[in-house]
């Protein structure tokens, strides 16, 4: 095995740069353009249905305007013989009518009617409640890694190891908002498993680094810091390639519903991996990490073998 | 010597891994598609309608698997859903109305396990398909009907008490009582704090006005009745249905999930689910012969109704209260231990009931409930909606004394049908109005591709991931990959023993788990790499990298389950099953990949000799 020394964090300025690109890239797409966001946020009804050949969206889109529907947007899902309609909430009619009135007019005018295959009606104030509970979940999440990694670590890396997910977040948002995909409760599942993994990423590396300080007296901090970020880095891209093997899977083979989740993991993979080198332990240097901060004040030589 | 377990660990891992297996083999045996009887009212279905069912399918020449007849329900399992369709449509116009014939889809796991308990894990909507409703109760409508109430209530009272009064009325959350003369305040509040102590009393500066509001422990036991109230109604639409394994659950405060499984007529659900009912109480006409009325011969005052077993039976034509003056019904035992049912009307239904009782004591008095429903059905190609009207006498009982405002319902047979009166009377009693916030409708074809593409990406990644870490690690990745299949299978038993519910996300969580799985021996193995490295013996180089990788393992993998905890105490529905899959995930595949293939390298390496290692 070939052993690697690369100066990973000799090059934080340029990290540095890159990621701020990224992430003022990220937010003023969010400002300007902001997120698709899907039904279970916005509220809405939302109807897929199924016809035994490809469909013509053209048609089912005149049929719809015919039955008043004129807001309706209407697209292919997954394949070109299902397709997606989509309605803004509706003021007059009642909920529990219009995904059957939805389903009367796309099947008037057609010889072989279409299949009702989903229909998905979310209230407005439902809406709502998942947008803020889904913030908190961030947040106490947040909060609840702040205070175990600096419990088992020490607060500067706590306090990285939330930078860099915050960095995660924001860049994956920013992923979806500049590319105009739908943002829907699944991929805020997946953002919050997103977080789950980048960290997961970060602590093996804080692990090894904390180890490294307490083992060799001699060496900068940078040192150290560079010698733990490469010896593990055989392993982060072990395991983020597997991940990547079977999020592909699931991107390619687990259908439209979760298409988004799966594209909102694998995008997040690459960030979460980079974000636990360039910025959870750059940060972490930059704040002044030192072996002092990692020694365990009782037990003196620790680090000794321990084998019988 | 290093690197062998003692008996015990060894003996104790296999036998979480032979529980493993037996829990989580229910899941390969899949569903036989099955139709349900069971009866629609409190008695069960007896061995007699069972014989009955048998005879009518194998009379019309069905290939049937099984016919089970349990906990007084009946379930026939089919090779194929075409038998199963035809024969739940046969099966509907042969038994009439008082037995509900439900398509289910029942798990054909062999006797032998279920006898262990093993069952497979239940199929979310989303890949079995069916209506999920969310349905809230407007509390706000529910606290203006109990003011409303407590108005009427407080103005009889005064009168009854002859108090003078210029105005009772409700005003912003206040009822606002006004005397005539500052004289009789001093009775009002005798009377207020006797009668109504649910009552919180302000004074203002006017000398000569009370305003009340309502309690705060009393609005809460108001709305906690609306949602049960909702919820009783909802359980008795449901039933009549005719669905296999419905939920309905409290959510929150105030709302309500219902979810039906298979039903793909959302439209007809929507209408049952949103049939009213009410009901009257009536004296019991018993001058007149009912024989004669069943003839035809209805006397003028008197009209002819009939009881659950279709006995008929006659009632005087005029209501004494109805449904939407009764408070509260519930159910209970009586001073001598008898079953009962205790039943609260509000004050216009107290005096009503007061004024009858005591002309009428001795005499028999019934309960009509009411349902009216509308159904659309296809008459030459025509929508036609039909609206009907339902009457049925559920209970008669003798007046025994006078009483009003509170009584009870004595001499029933047993507290189960004490309780199924109680929750008719309920329903039948003016409930909160419901909101549909939420539906979400998957059709068949749907939830069978989600199933399909679910498994194909889960075998897909899975397979991807082993052939890599064969590759990789040779024997180590072989042994890597043994820990990985127990994992799913642990996984997979845990959550059918928990009885969780299976959803797309949930199939994501598990094939995330595989993927994240894989790290817990990414981390042993390179470690071991890096101590052979370092010049140590093969053996102690296992020892070390099992041993310094684990508080890597563990402190990474704990702050994973953080996330995933989070995610299903803020998450709903489909989310919370993939927040349950990733955190059982994260602890199976810690136990498998440290302890289990630890336990396989043992066997391997252990206990030898060991010049190099196939890592």
């Amino acid at each position: 095995m070939l052993k690697q020394n690369i100066d990973f964090l000799g090059r934080r300025k340029i990290a540095l740069i890159v990621s701020c690109i990224l992430l003022v890239v990220s937010i003023a797409s969010l400002a300007v353009r902001g997120l698709q966001l899907g039904i279970d946020f916005t509220g809405g009804t939302l109807v897929e249905v199924g016809y035994p050949q490809s469909a013509d969206l053209a048609a089912v889109r005149g049929a719809l305007n015919e039955a008043g529907f004129g807001d309706a947007t209407v697209q292919h899902y997954g394949t070109t013989k299902d397709v997606l309609i989509r309605l803004k909430p509706q003021e007059g009619i009642s909920n529990e009518e219009l995904s059957v009135k939805v389903l009367e007019a796309v099947n008037k005018n057609t010889a072989e009617p279409a299949q009702l295959r989903r229909v998905e009606f979310v209230g407005p104030q439902v809406g709502d409640e998942l947008a803020q509970d889904g913030g908190l979940a961030l947040l106490f999440s947040m909060i609840g890694i702040l205070i175990y990694v600096a419990w088992r670590f020490e607060y500067k890396f706590a306090l990285g190891s939330v930078a860099a997910l915050v960095h995660d977040v924001i860049i994956t948002l920013g992923f979806f908002s500049v590319l105009g995909l739908e943002f829907d409760s699944t991929v805020l599942a997946a953002i919050l498993a997103l977080i789950g993994y980048s960290l997961n990423d970060t602590i093996v590396v804080f692990d090894r680094i904390r180890e490294n300080f307490r083992k060799f007296r001699k060496g900068t901090p940078e040192e150290i810091m560079n010698a733990s970020l490469n010896e593990t880095l055989s392993r982060t891209i072990l395991t983020s390639f597997t991940v990547v093997l079977v999020l592909l899977a699931l991107v390619f083979l687990g259908g439209a519903i979760i298409h988004n989740f799966s594209i909102a993991l694998l995008f997040g993979v690459f960030v979460g991996t980079y974000s636990s080198v360039f910025v959870a332990s750059a940060l972490a240097l930059t704040w002044g990490v030192n072996a002092e901060d990692l020694m365990i004040p009782v037990k003196e030589g620790a680090d000794i073998d321990h084998l019988p | 010597m290093q690197n062998r377990f003692p008996l015990w660990k060894n003996l104790l891992i296999l036998i979480i891994f032979m529980f493993g297996i037996v829990y989580a083999l229910p899941n390969l045996y899949g569903d036989d598609p099955s139709v349900q009887v069971s009866s629609t009212r409190d008695t069960q279905v007896a061995q007699q309608q069972a014989d009955q069912v048998e005879s009518a399918i194998k009379a019309a020449g069905f290939d049937i698997k099984s016919i089970e007849f349990k906990d007084g329900r009946v379930l026939v399992r089919f090779n194929n859903t075409d038998d199963q369709l035809q024969a739940a449509d046969l099966l509907r116009d042969k038994l009439g109305s008082d037995y509900t014939v439900a398509l289910n889809l029942a798990p054909a796991t062999p006797d032998w396990l279920q006898a262990l308990g093993a069952d497979a894990m239940y199929l979310g909507l989303d890949l079995r398909g069916g209506v999920h409703f969310l349905l809230e109760v407007d509390m706000d409508a529910a606290v203006k009907q109990a003011e409303e109430r407590y108005t009427e209530d407080v103005r009889l009272a005064l009168r009854g008490a002859k108090i003078h009064y210029q105005s009772v009325s409700k005003d912003k959350g206040y009822i606002k009582v006004k005397l005539k003369s500052t004289d009789e305040k001093e009775a009002l509040l005798t009377l207020l704090n006797k009668d109504f102590r649910s009552l919180d009393l302000t004074e203002p500066n006017a000398q000569d006005e009370v305003w009340l509001k309502i309690a705060e422990i009393e609005i809460r036991e108001i709305k906690k009745f609306a949602v049960a109230q909702n919820m009783t109604t909802l359980r008795n639409r449901v039933n009549e249905l005719g669905v296999a394994e419905p939920v309905i659950q409290q959510q929150g405060e105030n709302r309500i999930v219902v979810q039906l499984p298979g039903v793909q007529d959302t439209a007809r659900a929507k209408e049952i689910l949103g049939t009213t009912a009410t009901l009257e109480y009536r004296l019991v006409d018993v001058e007149h012969d009912v024989q004669k009325a069943v003839k035809g011969m209805v006397p003028v005052g008197s009209r002819l109704y009939y009881d659950k077993n279709g006995n008929p039976i006659l009632l005087d034509r005029r209501i004494i209260v109805t449904g939407d003056q009764i408070v509260d019904a519930s159910s209970g035992l009586d001073q001598d231990g008898q079953p009962s049912v205790s039943i609260t009307l509000n004050g216009v239904g107290a005096a009503k009931m007061g004024k009858v009782t005591q002309a009428n004591i001795g005499r028999p008095m019934a309960v009509v409930f009411i349902e009216y429903k509308s159904e659309t059905r296809m008459v030459n190609g025509q929508k036609v909606v039909r609206k009907e009207k339902t009457e049925q006498v559920i209970s008669v009982a003798t007046i025994r004394d006078a009483f009003s405002k509170r009584f009870q319902t004595t001499g029933l047979d047993s507290p189960q049908e004490a309780r199924n009166l109680a929750l008719l009377l309920r329903a039948g009693a003016l409930a909160a109005p419901v909101d549909i916030v939420e539906e979400r409708t998957v059709g068949p074809s749907l939830g069978q591709d989600n199933i399909d593409k679910g498994m194909m990406s889960v075998m897909v990644g899975f397979v991807l991931v082993l052939v890599f870490m064969a590759l990789y690690y040779r024997l180590f990745g072989m042994v890597a990959n043994i820990a990985l299949a127990f994992n799913v299978v642990i996984l997979v038993a845990i959550l059918s023993m928990l009885q969780a519910t299976l959803t797309l996300p949930g199939i994501a969580g598990i094939v995330l788990t595989v993927g994240m799985s894989v790290d817990a021996n990414v981390l042993i193995f390179e470690r071991i790499r890096e101590e052979i490295r370092n010049g140590n013996t093969p053996q102690s180089s296992i020892f070390l990298g099992y041993e310094k990788a684990f508080s890597t393992i563990f402190d990474s993998n704990l702050t994973t389950l953080l996330t995933a905890v989070m995610l299903f105490v803020f998450g709903t529905g489909s989310v919370k099953g993939f927040a349950v899959t990733l955190s059982i995930g994260i602890l199976t595949s810690m136990f498998t990949a440290t302890v289990g293939s630890r336990m396989i390298i043992n066997w391997i390496y252990g206990n030898r000799r060991v010049e190099k290692l196939s890592i």
